[in-house]
């Protein structure tokens, strides 16, 4: 599944990073412990997170991230959507819970794949 | 080929450079794509770790045909008990830089997990050095 597709069955807003949302995704991550992150999430994921601050978008760009998902309606940081665009890594944001968005999710790549 | 990079305790907003720059140089340089991940974690957290717990520090890179050689070196209050500092779960990190998300203590396990080679002195009160091999 796309970047795109997701965006649009999951009612996710695009923030910034448009350049990527073509990317296809291989699955999701969902932590907000940013060394969890670093080392255990794998390329292409999507990263369900409720930090905000630009940390993210470098860890997103280091780890070949397919997009970044905030949670509870969570507004990024300037430098974060600019990071997002420089590194054309997708940054949207949903009006779920994290534990709303992860089930929707799940569902849907079990279904898709 | 050597490289270099200076690190400035406490701000977060560059953190990451350094790793971001050799995972760059790497793929241009056609090493495998398991490797460069290896490398750019390891990196990643020892540069944050300079940022969250010290007040400066130089990053030195070393690419050989065969490997990657990183040391990092900084000035700041050093670890008094490494074998408790590796431990997962184990961080000394403020509320504020909790808040951000790291503190996890997860940092130097990732190091040594994703390193070939993984060497830390440390001196109270003067610094801490971290050396890192990587082969490719
Ligand atoms: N360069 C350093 N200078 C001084 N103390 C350090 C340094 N690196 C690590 N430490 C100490 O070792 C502890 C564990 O480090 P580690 O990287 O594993 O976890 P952390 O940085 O606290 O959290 P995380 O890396 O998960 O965000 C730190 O909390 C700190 O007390
Ligand atoms: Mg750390």
């Amino acid at each position: 599944m796309k970047v795109s597709e997701l965006v649009e069955l999951l009612d996710l807003q695009v923030i910034s990073g448009e350049k990527g949302l073509d990317r296809e995704i291989s699955g999701a991550y969902v932590s907000d412990l940013l060394s969890d992150v670093m080392g255990n999430a794998l390329e292409d994921q999507v990263w369900i997170t409720l930090q905000v601050h630009q940390n993210v978008m470098a860890i997103a760009s280091l780890k070949d991230l397919a997009a970044v998902i905030l949670v509870k309606g969570l507004q990024p940081h300037q430098s974060t959507i600019a990071h997002s665009k420089e590194e054309q890594i997708p940054l949207l944001s949903s009006s779920d819970s994290t534990f709303d968005l992860s089930g929707k999710l799940y569902e849907l790549l079990k279904e898709k794949g | 080929m050597k490289l270099q990079f200076t690190i400035e305790g406490g701000n977060f907003s560059n953190a990451g450079h350094a790793a971001s720059e050799i995972k760059k140089m790497l793929k241009q340089l056609g090493i495998e794509a398991r490797c460069i991940r290896n490398i750019v974690i390891a990196m990643y957290e020892a540069e944050v770790n300079v940022v969250a717990h010290a007040f400066e520090g130089q990053i030195l890179v070393d690419i050989e045909t065969d490997k990657i050689t990183t040391e990092i070196i900084d000035k700041g209050p050093g670890i008094p008990d490494i074998e408790l500092a590796m431990q997962e779960g184990y961080s000394t990190a403020s509320k504020k830089v909790r808040e951000m998300g790291f503190g996890a203590g997860m940092g130097l396990p990732n190091i040594k997990k994703n390193t070939d080679e993984f060497y830390i002195e440390s001196t109270v009160n003067s610094g801490t050095t971290l050396k890192m091999i990587n082969y490719f």
